[in-house]
């Protein structure tokens, strides 16, 4: 019998993510930590299990290290397996040329022999970029039921956001009639989330074509969706009604941590059902101290609070030492809040040290922004809301 | 250069001090701490003593540590050459299971003959201690021991229903070695159910006991001995909780909301379990938590005190639950109020409920129970 995966998912972590800033100065956007123990990777690998695909490549280019790292073998997310299962696929030097990934469609073009690989009648394109929960086996099903050549994953936006996104135009079937990316006078709020379902032999096709094209920017958005609509191919939308966020700024990454948050979360990391796999800390229970305080929050394994914890979302091996007090924050994993000190409308990254009495960003409604601290820095003094600071800081 | 040892661990031999938690599971697997089994403590050390060959003696209800254990690999115990190896009695039409540690030690000569490490470490799953179990290697092997015991000196009575107690020399050589003793002093040297000696000496051991017609380990080959074989003490000084009653594993386990005990055991970050994927617990905007271990997957809506909770526990509105043990999955209602209480897994207790026990005599709530 001939070895084969009905479907293969290709994951695209190459991205730099720079409006993350600080936070993603040394790591791949698609590993940057989420909701207390996840990385916003594990979001899109735990769909494609639970979806019943266990077929990945994830490509990888801006500082793969940590992200390569973190995959590992896969066994996390059950993705060790004998034939499939997840696969880094780096640039590399080939015979002919060597190249880094020009584009989004370039990258894939690149990985055209793991894909053929498998023998694969769809190929399922994925980013790594994004919050949510979805059944790709659902959309599936609706990309065969249409004979689709291609569906493209869809979701409302309120209009005025409209122009940030891939804009689709559809018929009521559902077919694309205009792909407009990031149109200025959008003609509807139906938003492309950048998950692409191809029948394979027409991915191929037009990625050869594609990279044969000198004048193509090698980008799905920007070429490889329009020149298939213009050459009359069938494509269609897939309407998701779920919760979906791009968390590729440093304040959508704020909202959707604060999501998680709440009697009647927006967003349930929780659900039994649809289970988020990670890569897990080996830490004890959190232990809450005689005078602390902890009030709507998300604590992961191995903090050690003993001040006062408000709104926020703590990562594993977080201390908040007696007096400190956290609130509206985002705090990831190993960071330590010293003695008296204050952090307010934060993102802190990893290994942070907040000294004692340092006062870190302002209230939201001082309208200064959210203060940012990257990974293994020392932190004292005061630092102002919507600062971003990556060395250690002693104060103005 | 590490000495090369394989472990040996009793899952059941203390079942009978924990009726209520080993009903329908080993001592091994029950559990600890908020997200533990007890054999973790001791598979840990073996772990990170860089020992990665280990046989489990297992005799009864051992399905739940089955379970736990899967393929070895959350202790990194999933190997090519060795790794976890269960070890179920060994018995045919004319023989029964085992009733003694040594009669178990007979049914696994095959295991301890197939490997090829110099050592063997035999511990039980009644303990909670951070051991470096290469330091005791060392010990052995500088003492010439035939067989090293390691020992805590203790205040409190001991509860087991056996247990032996060691009086060493100053060089460490065990001159005394009591079953079962009365207690009069206030301290004694307890021995904690983690012995050493060298592979050969055990199968030498085995196959003379096995001739002569012995059944006991503690009497026939230790007590007996003690004169002639050179018995070495190695006296244990960091934190040890031997678990031998109910009472005493509720008193242990409030001892883990002393920071000075989590650092000791958990200070490195390598005490290894099962891993079940849950998502961090949630603490709701009314909630009040003080002094307590929280698991992940619990959302806690009430107040919460001097109490540990185990994994995707539930603690509905207005429910104040102090100096309680509450196990996985166990879902506390509105309004309740819980004071000394343990609940097994999955329990359910309804809306108002009012249960307390006291420190002496914590009031237990079996496994799946509904109230």
């Amino acid at each position: 019998m001939l070895r084969k995966k009905e479907c293969v998912a290709m994951l695209l972590a190459g991205g730099q993510g720079s409006r993350l800033y600080a936070l993603t100065n040394n790591i791949a956007k698609p590993a940057v930590a989420f909701g207390a123990k996840y990385r916003i990777i594990d979001f899109p690998l735990s769909n494609c299990v639970n979806s019943g695909i266990d077929t990945v490549g994830v490509l990888t280019q801006y500082e793969p290290l940590e992200l390569n790292e973190y995959i590992g073998n896969g066994q996390p997310w059950d993705l060790d397996r004998a034939f499939g299962g997840v696969h880094i696929l780096s640039p590399y030097q080939a015979k002919k040329k060597q190249s880094w990934f020009e584009g989004t469609a370039n990258a894939i073009y690149q990985n055209m022999s793991f894909m053929k690989k498998y023998n694969p009648d769809y190929i399922l394109i994925l980013s790594g970029d994004h919050i949510y929960k979805m059944n790709y086996a659902e959309m599936l099903r609706a990309h065969k039921a249409t004979g689709a050549d291609c569906t493209i994953a869809a979701i409302e936006v309120p209009l005025k956001e409209a122009s940030r996104f891939g804009i689709l135009n559809t018929q009521e079937d559902g077919s694309i009639y205009e792909f407009e990316e990031k149109p200025k006078q959008p003609k509807s709020n139906l938003a492309s989330m950048g998950i692409y379902i191809f029948t394979a032999e027409k991915l191929f096709k037009y990625l050869e074509e594609d990279d044969a094209n000198p004048s193509s920017s090698k980008d799905f958005g920007k070429d490889v969706l329009p020149a298939m609509l213009n050459a009359g191919e069938r494509m269609f939308s897939y309407r998701f009604k779920g919760y979906w966020k791009d968390v590729g700024t440093i304040s959508s990454l704020w909202e959707s941590n604060m999501d998680l948050l709440g009697e009647d979360p927006a967003f349930d990391v929780g659900d039994s059902d649809w289970k988020i796999h990670s890569r897990n800390p080996l830490a004890p229970p959190e232990h809450i101290g005689d005078d602390a305080q902890v009030s709507n929050s998300m604590i992961a394994l191995g903090c050690e609070v003993d001040g006062t914890v408000v709104n926020s979302v703590l990562a594993s091996n977080v201390v908040v030492e007696e007096g400190a007090v956290v609130e509206d924050s985002v705090i990831m994993a190993g960071t330590v809040v010293k003695k008296g000190a204050k952090v307010c409308y934060s993102i802190i990254d990893e290994n942070v040290v907040v000294e004692e009495g340092a006062a870190v960003g302002e209230p939201k409604e001082a309208g200064n922004g959210i203060a940012v601290l990257g990974r293994n820095i020392t932190v004292a003094g005061n630092v102002a809301g919507g600062k971003i600071i990556d060395k250690d800081y002693k104060g103005e | 250069m590490a000495h090369s040892a394989v472990g040996v661990i009793f899952s059941n031999i203390h079942d009978d001090n924990l009726p209520e938690l080993s009903r329908h599971r080993t001592m091994a697997s029950v559990p600890y701490g908020g997200r533990y089994r007890l054999i973790d403590f001791t598979l840990s050390n073996i772990v990170n003593s860089g020992i990665t060959t280990v046989g489990i003696v297992t005799k009864n209800n051992y399905q739940s540590l089955i379970d736990h254990l899967g393929s070895g690999k959350d202790w990194d115990l999933a190997r090519k050459d060795g790794g976890i190896i269960l070890l179920p009695p060994y018995s045919n039409e004319t023989d029964a299971p085992y009733t003694t540690r040594l009669e178990a030690l007979m049914g696994i000569t095959g295991f301890l003959n197939r490997r090829n490490e110099d050592y063997v470490v035999i511990t039980d799953c009644d303990g909670i201690a951070r051991v470096n179990l290469q330091e005791i290697l060392h010990f052995h092997e500088e003492k010439q021991a035939d067989i090293t015991m390691v020992y805590h000196e203790e205040t409190e009575a001991a509860q087991s229903s056996y247990y032996i107690t060691l009086q060493p020399d100053e060089t460490g050589r065990i001159k005394g070695l009591k079953i079962n003793p009365k207690l009069k002093k206030e301290k004694y040297n307890l021995y904690v159910n983690i012995m050493v000696m060298s592979r050969e000496f055990l199968i030498n051991t085995i196959q003379d006991a096995v001739t002569r017609g012995l059944s006991s380990f503690g009497r026939d080959i230790l007590a007996k001995n003690v004169d002639t074989l050179r018995i070495f003490g190695y006296k244990f000084n960091g934190y040890c909780a031997t678990i031998s009653s109910l009472q005493n594993y509720y008193s242990h386990s409030m001892e883990l909301l002393s920071r000075e005990v989590r650092d000791e055991l958990f200070g490195a970050r390598d005490v290894y379990t099962k891993i079940r994927d849950s998502a961090p617990s949630k603490y709701a905007a009314g909630a009040v938590v003080k002094n307590a271990l929280i698991s992940d997957g619990c959302v806690i809506e009430g107040t919460v005190e001097n109490s540990i909770l185990f994994r995707g526990v539930k603690v509905e509105k207005g429910s104040v639950v102090k100096n309680s043990i509450i196990m996985q999955d166990t879902v506390i209602g509105a309004n309740v109020e819980l004071d000394c209480v343990i609940t097994d897994k999955n329990v359910v207790i309804r809306d108002g409920r009012h249960l307390a026990g006291c420190e002496a005599l914590p009031y237990f709530i079996g496994k799946g129970r509904m109230l």
